[in-house]
């Protein structure tokens, strides 16, 4: 039935328990069942917490019994990504060498979520330390795609993608380095920003490429995402990254919404669009001008022409600032030691608890920061990405937004890329470029292609998220896109 | 195809990385990391001349925190999640060799 509480958006959710029709017990209840239910299918947790959502439930609801103000978020369960540090439970990063670690404090954006009220329900899997984009190099387990559950949800951030497609929470969060929260978001046909680099505080994200992680959300709608990312945005100083000069982005997003964008200019880079796209991703594409051009954008002609460049450039800086923060996976503070003869036999056969990727990666970027190859590697990508910053400033000079597709194909089948590391890293085509510069870009849906979602994404100056949220909104009023659902979504779940 | 990276110094980058790897393990690596370094040379085309790296993509000054004293992580939190502690540290295996 379509009143279910799983297939609430969060706002709607939470005008609900504003209202007092509904208890953050209750909504938190369903989210469980419905956990309960289906994610035996969809395998997007790696540990549920019933318990402290229930207790954090309750809390909302006691605040709201003794007329205190409510949160933003009051009473909207959110899944957060096995990466980010929650107190009290597990944080693996879908890894053996964080197998049984509990995070002894809380990310900031769990302790901005739990301020405006949002109530966490579990961790979710992912590609192993974020490597990946299938979410196949899980340790644990695989996710599958709740659109077609033979198909990969994208990754790294896969299982934040797969609990909101398949409604067992509104909301997650995710880390976007090199698209990982853009491309499952294209695939499981959902709306994703990966925020301006510095926008969110990273403390308590589990370090992958510190240049570029970002902290960012999944949501069914534009509204329920900028809400979301109003809350978890803002300065900190425990993270010397978080450049926001202001505490708080509350407002800035959602006022965004309801205005037209006559006039703003749309660059469209035409050769995202010749080559590599299954032609289905091209039409939905197309379509989607088509329909920016009918609510008064203009549209133009950008080229972006370092960003042939961007994934060798991100496949050398990403695998060499993670041959450095993984560095600290020893055994000797934190994770499981394999105590050997030496020293650095239990370095090295600790350290073999890492997946295939991550030491594939671990190895490249190791290296390419080696004596002989800084120069030609390193320092040839640290300089393309100056390049490719440049490209962006000149579109910008002639649009408001850049516009490509998110990935270039739909969602593909589990197992389909896992032979060659070539062809998964060529899934993030579109989603690196904008990464390497350090924009926002958010992903939205814009039409089916085999049935399955495709997703378009918007790329803004830095710190210029407003915009996107404002492109994104008057594209979703004027399509139905975000309204398809994957089956299981609405079926059988906790009325 | 001559090889960009030999087994020999895959052994030596997989020494330097602290990872220990099979032979099996180290050959694969080799024919993974050549496969993807080959690929890699097109970037070398790029004409970079007199242009600087980023190091980030948006411009920051260091920050600093209020100098404010805060608590920190409690020290029996901080042991909880490690393989061995004694008398109140991290039990770490001998460092120095002999004796």
């Amino acid at each position: 039935m379509s009143d279910a509480l799983h297939t609430q958006s969060a706002h709607a959710l939470r005008e609900r328990v504003a209202k007092g029709e509904t208890s953050a017990v209750e909504i938190a209840r369903a989210a469980l069942d419905t956990i309960h239910t289906r994610d035996a299918a969809v395998g997007a947790f790696l540990h549920v917490d019933g318990e402290g959502a229930l207790a954090q439930a309750a809390q909302v609801d006691r605040a709201r019994a003794a007329g205190e103000a409510l949160g933003p978020l009051a009473g909207v369960p959110i899944a957060m990504k096995d990466n980010l540090c929650v107190r009290g439970i597990p944080a693996t990063c879908a890894s053996k060498i964080l197998e049984g670690w509990i995070a002894p404090y809380d990310a900031t954006v769990v302790e901005r979520l739990r301020a405006a009220g949002a109530v966490i329900v579990g961790k979710t899997n992912m590609d192993e330390f974020a490597m990946g984009s299938s979410n196949e190099t899980s340790a644990y387990k695989l996710v599958h795609n709740p659109w077609d559950l033979s198909r990969a949800p994208g990754g790294s951030s896969g299982g934040s993608a797969a609990s909101v497609a398949a409604g067992m929470a509104p909301l997650s969060l995710g880390s976007d380095t090199g698209g990982s929260v853009r491309q499952p978001a294209a695939f499981c046909g959902l709306v994703a920003l990966k925020p301006t680099y510095g926008r969110v505080s990273r403390y308590g994200l589990i370090a992958f490429a510190s240049s570029l992680d970002q902290i960012g959300p999944f949501a069914r709608d534009v509204r329920d995402c900028a809400i979301v990312s109003e809350v978890i945005s803002g300065r900190d100083p425990r993270d010397a990254t978080s450049v926001d000069t202001v505490e708080t982005l509350a407002g800035t997003y959602t006022r965004e919404l309801e205005r037209d964008v006559k006039g703003l200019r749309v660059g469209v880079v035409r050769a995202s669009l010749a080559e590599g796209c299954e032609p289905g991703v091209v039409l939905a594409i197309e379509r989607s001008i088509d329909t920016l051009r009918s609510l008064g954008c203009e549209i133009v002609d950008v080229t972006l022409p370092t960003a042939e460049h961007a994934v060798s450039a991100y496949y050398i800086v990403a695998p060499a600032e993670c041959s450095s923060n993984l560095a600290r996976f020893d055994g000797m503070r934190f994770g499981p030691r394999v105590e050997s003869a030496s020293l650095e036999e239990t370095y090295g056969k600790t350290r073999a608890l890492f997946g295939k990727e991550v030491r594939r990666r671990i190895m490249l970027g190791t290296y390419v920061l080696s004596a002989g190859y800084y120069d030609a590697f390193y320092a040839q990508a640290q300089k393309a990405r100056t390049l490719i910053s440049r490209d962006y400033a000149a579109a910008f000079e002639r649009c408001d937004v850049v516009l490509t597709p998110t990935a270039p194909s739909v969602a593909f089948g589990l197992g389909a890329k896992t032979k060659n590391p070539l062809e998964m890293y060529l899934a993030d085509i579109f989603t690196l470029p904008p990464s390497l510069a350090g924009l926002p870009a958010i992903s939205v849906p814009c039409g089916l292609s085999e049935g399955l979602p495709v997703g378009l994404q918007l790329t803004a100056k830095a710190f210029d998220e407003a915009t996107l949220f404002r492109v994104a909104s008057a594209f979703e009023r004027a399509t139905d896109h975000h309204t398809h659902r994957a089956s299981m979504f609405a079926a059988g779940g906790a009325a | 195809m001559s090889e960009r990276i030999s087994l020999d110094e895959v052994r030596k980058v997989a020494k330097l990385a602290r990872l220990s790897l099979s032979e099996e393990e180290l050959e694969r690596m080799r024919g993974d990391l050549d496969g993807i370094l080959d690929w890699m040379t097109a970037l070398s085309k790029l004409d970079t001349n007199g242009v600087e790296p980023t190091f980030h993509a948006v411009e920051m000054a260091a920050a600093l925190r209020d100098d404010v004293v805060v608590d920190g992580l409690r020290r029996s939190e901080a042991l909880r999640a490690a393989a061995r502690s004694d008398q109140g540290g991290f039990a770490v295996p001998k460092v120095k060799e002999g004796e």
